[in-house]
């Protein structure tokens, strides 16, 4: 078995020598080109340049058909990060319609929860550009990516464990409310007024997942289960454009589970709002996700419909390996 | 007392910390006025109020901000001998001491601000055990520069020096700080009661800040770093929020503390008192500030009342501090009391439900 996915990473190296030697090919017939074309030019001195056909780029990206008049809410283009010598994501190109439940799924050690962190300036990308809804996120540091309008969750959780449930929805709600410090410290009117308000959203994004009545609960001291949620609840909170969800699903049993993937769908009606997820459970993403990217070894390997993938022979080969042709 | 449990349970802690307070306040001052405490018991008074504003004050960067800070001292005394300037030098202008002592706590409490805030932004770049050596270095640099500070004032107004108390090139007038001598001849303006009066701002102040917006994102820094950046909180900048109004507050008990004495030199705020001040703080429970209170005024009391066993005493204090901690962080201990809490709020439930059975009873009939 290790034989032969050894056997196929060669192929796959070899293939890539092909299309280097391809693309070798066209740019030395570009500059041939090029030079055919400063000799005419030489020649005629009414028409300097002759007309250049010019043809549309064909591109790779997918978005839902209804967002395809909207400008796209994430747009990745070329993005990579090296740690060291080590290339964890190289050229991850993505585009993100601006209501799409968007799944990113590919083996252990891929890079997934890298896109994330690169998404939301835990690591400054090496490569590559980032577009929130138009807005190139270069120079933003995390707490900006979240004002500007990217939400996460975390594969391991990661709630305020001391604080009450109300609280850490409050503290999502940080940047939507405001008050500052001296109205809190000496309790001036402002303080009542955006404390009121803090009360009531609160409640009613709890509300979204019938957790108003655990609001005075200590976050730490929920099952599992209601940890994600309430993560979730508070990334919510901070009113974002794009949501990502690092394997929400993980360690759920399949009937919470499959209530995750009705929850997932009604937030996007509810918020209207794009969704990416990470997610290692197959009935999850290929029942909710529109678009899905396959990642493997820092590099997307192919994108499309959860049908596509499920059919696409190289995300076969990433997951099971190749099946030798000799046998 | 059934409103009380009605309300919001972080209220009515609040309640019950300051209600605490002002019984210690009413209590103390009877016996003041019964003349039944010793005149040695009564001296501790001011500086305990000092000790406690300095134990609240830190649990706001060690307990709610969860930074450990070992340079707290540090800014008392940048309080304390700002403070002392201040009164010596509205001495003429202001009669009134208790307006005096305000003025010059207010002071004291800005420039030892300001102090926090020069410390802080490059400290904030750091974490846990770095940034308590650091602050632990800043504390002692603050120290040696106090160590050679002079200051005094004339017609001139006023002079400072880092050389010597020649250089100030006075012209008759008066020599405030000399120095390693520290400040001599202080006028006694603090007493009692503005320390009570102290303790309740400091109360006030550190009890709003977190149960406020601003208080929420510093305990969610402390909590989780990474996620408090992910929803958009600044992390160094409430972090800093934290440690400037903390370094503040303790400029505030610096100036008191300082009033207290005739002299006062900058060796007293050592490193020894920035431990002293965590341990009040650690002792009380990391972010307890009623816990920080009792240890304040249990620690304060016990050299002093130990000293009939001569050089025995901080012996007994090492031992008292390792029994408490040995005892409460027991699990048999911690479930016993537990135990204890949960019959008596049975009983008193029963109480009340007894209570609301006989009132419904009278309504049906």
């Amino acid at each position: 078995m290790s034989r032969d996915v050894k056997g196929t990473y060669k192929a796959q190296s070899s293939r890539k020598e092909e299309v280097k030697g391809t693309y070798k090919a066209q740019s030395a017939a570009a500059s041939r080109r090029k030079t055919s074309d400063a000799d005419t030019g030489a020649g005629t001195h009414g028409h300097r340049r002759p007309t250049t056909r010019m043809v549309p780029v064909p591109s790779e990206s997918i978005v839902p058909e209804r967002d395809v008049d909207k400008s796209p809410i994430l747009e990745c283009r070329h993005l990579g990060i090296d740690f060291g010598g080590l290339r964890a994501v190289d050229d991850f190109n993505l585009m993100i319609g601006r209501t799409e439940i968007a799944g990113l799924i590919g083996p252990n050690g891929a890079g997934k929860t890298t896109v994330f962190n690169l998404l939301t300036k835990v690591y400054a990308p090496t490569r590559g550009t980032i577009m929130l809804d138009g807005v190139d996120t270069a120079g933003m540091d995390t707490p900006k990516v979240s004002q500007a309008g990217i939400a996460r969750t975390f594969q391991n959780i990661r709630l305020f464990d001391s604080l009450t449930v109300e609280d850490n929805v409050r503290i999502g709600l940080h940047n939507q409310i405001k008050c500052g410090m001296w109205s809190g410290m000496l309790r001036l009117p402002r303080h009542w007024v955006s404390e009121k308000e803090f009360h009531d959203r609160s409640l009613e994004l709890l509300d979204v997942f019938h957790m108003a009545d655990n609001a005075n609960d200590i976050a730490g001291s929920l099952p599992y289960g209601a940890q994600r949620r309430l993560e979730i609840v508070r990334a919510l909170a901070t009113n974002p454009k794009l949501l990502l969800l690092d394997e929400p699903a993980a360690g759920m049993n399949p009937s919470e589970t499959s209530e995750l993937m009705d929850n997932i769908v009604r937030i996007r009606d509810m918020f209207n709002i794009a969704i990416l997820l990470i997610e290692h459970d197959m009935d999850l993403v290929m029942g909710i996700c529109e678009g899905i990217a396959v990642l493997n070894f820092g590099k997307i390997i192919a994108k499309g419909t959860p049908h596509d993938i499920q059919n696409n022979p190289q995300v076969i080969e990433a997951y099971l390996g190749k099946q030798d042709e000799g046998e | 007392m059934g409103k009380l449990k009605n309300l919001n349970p972080i209220t009515r802690s609040n309640i019950i910390t300051y209600v605490m307070v002002v019984i210690l306040y009413a209590v103390m001052q009877a016996l003041l006025s019964a003349k039944v405490i010793s005149s040695s018991t009564a001296g501790l008074l001011v500086p305990i109020t000092a000790y406690i504003c300095l134990s609240i004050s830190l649990n706001l960067v060690v307990g709610i901000s969860g930074e450990l800070s070992l340079g707290h001292a540090g800014f008392m005394s940048v309080g304390a001998f700002t403070g002392v300037i201040v009164a010596s030098m509205l001495a003429g202008s202001i009669s009134i001491g208790w307006v005096r002592l305000l003025v010059s706590m207010l002071v004291g409490g800005a420039f030892a601000g300001l102090a926090g805030f020069v410390v802080g932004v490059p400290v904030m770049r750091l974490h846990g055990d770095y940034l308590a050596i650091v602050t632990l270095a800043f504390g002692e640099i603050i120290k040696n520069l106090l160590n050679n500070l002079y200051a005094g004032f004339d017609a001139n107004g006023l002079h400072l020096s880092m050389t010597s108390a020649q250089a100030l090139g006075m012209e008759g007038g008066k020599i405030v700080i000399n120095g390693p001598q520290g400040a001599v001849g202080i006028m006694k303006l603090s007493n009692f009661t503005m320390g009570f009066l102290l303790m309740l701002f400091t109360l006030f102040v550190v009890l709003n800040l977190v149960n406020s917006r601003t208080g929420r994102a510093i305990m969610a820094v402390r909590d989780n770093r990474i996620a408090a950046e992910s929803v958009g909180i600044n992390t160094t900048k409430y972090r800093l929020i934290a440690f400037v109004v903390s370094a503040a507050l303790a400029g505030m008990a610096g100036a008191l503390y300082a009033q207290n004495f005739s002299s006062i030199v900058p060796k007293k705020f050592d490193f020894n008192t920035s431990i002293l001040i965590l341990v009040f703080v650690v002792l009380g429970g990391m972010g307890n500030i009623r816990g920080g209170i009792i240890a304040a005024i249990v620690l304060t009391i016990l050299p002093e009342k130990l000293r009939f066993i001569g050089d025995f005493r901080m012996l007994m204090y090492a031992i008292v501090l390792i029994a408490v901690m040995l005892i409460t962080n027991n699990r048999a201990i911690q479930s016993k009391i537990a135990d204890m809490r949960e019959r008596l709020r049975r009983r008193g439930d029963d109480k009340a439900a007894l209570a609301i059975d006989a009132e419904g009873g009278a309504e049906h009939e």
